[in-house]
């Protein structure tokens, strides 16, 4: 697709949001049967799916840490996630988004709980439009707390970019490709940020404006995911449960 | 209501001395660090909804032999860490060369969890009369943070499920669950386990289950039951340990003599030899 003349126009982008609104979201949690934990997550043409496994034995065992758990993350890219077919494997892009993805996770993870052994985290991307990192992380940390392991609270994510001299809320894939810079920013319900990259430039203001905007789209992200965990067990709870 | 579904990072309290288990404390206040359940009354504990057995010392649990070495056995105790039984903790003396005569790959043990220490190496003992080798049943896996569900209250839950459905069940704390009775008593005893893990965190599931429990045996109504005997009204502690004894006595009547002439659970684990 070629550059669209204008990326937004009377305030209004091309897919008719407006600049600080983030793309529709569906949240399924527990969708695969063998993993401890699990979630579907679509963010608006991003649709990903997040597995978690463990915490389990370290394999290779030199990788195991004698205080703490191992936290792996794996990004990957399906062959058909993009228009044109994404060669499959790991590559350059995708191990620098397991690293950051991983160390948006970690700071939350109460990983001395487990020492001696690995959590895995497994994010596949089913489909690709822009922001497939962020989708990523809001998808890993549903399925974590899924897989029952202790964290200090949920991270969710989302990013901020600049199109033509706008700040907007969440790109999507042409703002992305001809936009003037994109900043994926991932925090905790307290406003802890455990990941922020940026590509392109934004002044001293715009970034302080955008960090505001990111923060408002997180907590909107954050909302929602509260609810699709409790949506999982909606049934009543109580009565005679025991201790 | 003092019951309610949290995720990591809810705000549970201020008061920073009732903190339990599946809490953090920061900057004063308690926060939730699982998904689970949290309770209210007197301490503050998240039950997690999901997760992995963490070993601890003086639990009973069911465990499978994954490898025998030089001096001990390898097992599976369903955890993140395995578990060692140590040639010495085996209830008789034997040589480092027959151990696999005794228990061998693929053998289920009810064993008891002595020691855990901070690197997570988890020893293993048979040494106790409770303790022994798995031989007839079925085993069933469960979540492990929903034993406690499956017990009941004092153990109204796992005496219930027994009587109805003539079964002998054990419950390790590591979520294997294992079942012993008639082939028909036993299905249904399994149905129902797993009906209450899926539904253990629905109230009034003691009621539901009852109700289940009949339906499913007005069905086969026509079978014949034969008598047997009743189960004594233990409590819980004693009934979740001690149900390895009736489930001896409610074995074939030879099968019972044979046991009662050697005697004791040494024997049964040297069985196979003889």
């Amino acid at each position: 697709m070629s550059k669209p003349e204008k990326l937004i126009e009377n305030g209004i982008r091309l897919d008719g949001r407006k600049p600080d609104e983030i793309r529709p979201i569906k949240i399924k949690v527990g969708v695969l049967n063998r993993a401890d934990g699990s979630c579907y997550f679509e963010f608006g043409g991003n649709k990903v799916i997040a597995a978690v496994y463990g915490p389990r034995e370290v394999h290779p065992r030199h990788q195991q840490k004698s205080t703490s758990a191992v936290v792996r993350y794996r990004y990957n890219m399906a062959s058909f996630s993009v228009e044109e077919r994404k060669r499959p494997g790991p590559d350059r892009r995708s191990i620098e988004v397991s690293k950051v993805s991983r160390e948006a996770l970690e700071p939350v993870i109460f990983e001395e709980y487990f020492p001696r052994s690995a959590i895995d985290i497994f994010v596949e991307v089913l489909q690709a439009d822009a922001g497939t990192r962020t989708a990523g992380i809001n998808a890993a940390s549903i399925a974590l707390a899924d897989a029952g392991i202790p964290m200090k609270s949920l991270v969710s994510a989302c990013a901020v970019g600049k199109v033509d001299d706008t700040l907007v809320l969440d790109l999507n894939k042409d703002e992305d490709n001809y936009g003037q810079a994109d900043m994926p920013i991932a925090m905790t319900p307290d406003g802890k940020i455990t990941l922020l990259q940026m590509d392109g430039h934004l002044t001293r203001d715009e970034f302080k404006e955008g960090l505001e905007m990111a923060k408002s789209g997180c907590m909107a992200i954050s909302e929602m995911q509260k609810a699709a965990l409790l949506e999982k067990y909606s049934g009543q709870i109580g009565g005679d449960a025991v201790e | 209501m003092d019951k309610k579904l949290v995720i990591p990072g809810e705000f549970l309290s201020d008061d920073v001395n009732l903190a339990d288990e599946g809490t953090y404390v920061e900057e004063g206040k308690v926060f939730s660090s699982v998904f689970g359940i949290a309770s209210l009354k007197n301490h503050i504990r998240v039950v997690p909804l999901s997760g992995k057995y963490i070993p601890r010392p003086g639990d009973m649990i069911i465990g499978i032999i994954t490898e025998v070495s030089f001096s001990n056995w390898i097992v599976d105790i369903r955890s993140p860490y395995e578990g060692l039984l140590h040639i010495s903790e085996f209830p008789r003396r034997i040589e480092n060369t027959e151990m696999s005569k005794y228990l061998n790959v693929g053998d289920a043990i009810i064993t008891l969890v002595t020691d855990v220490d901070p690197s997570m190496k988890v020893e293993l003992t048979l040494n106790d009369q409770r303790l022994r080798q798995i031989k007839e049943g079925r085993i069933i896996d469960v979540t492990p943070s929903k034993v406690p569900r499956l017990i009941g209250r004092s153990g109204s839950m796992i005496a219930m499920l027994k009587n109805e459905t003539n079964c002998n069940i054990f419950i390790g704390q590591n979520g294997r669950v294992w079942i012993t009775g008639k082939d028909k008593d036993l299905e249904l005893a399994v149905k129902a386990v797993l009906k209450i893990e899926k539904e253990s965190h629905v109230s009034g599931l003691t009621d539901r289950l009852t109700r289940f429990l009949k339906e499913e045996k007005g069905k086969k109504e026509k079978e014949p039951e034969k008598e047997r005997e009743d189960k004594e009204g233990t409590t819980a502690e004693e009934q979740k340990e001690e149900n390895i004894e009736p489930a001896e006595e409610e074995k074939q009547p030879e099968q019972k003599a044979e046991e009662e002439k050697s005697g004791g659970i040494l024997d049964e684990l040297l069985g196979d030899e003889k």
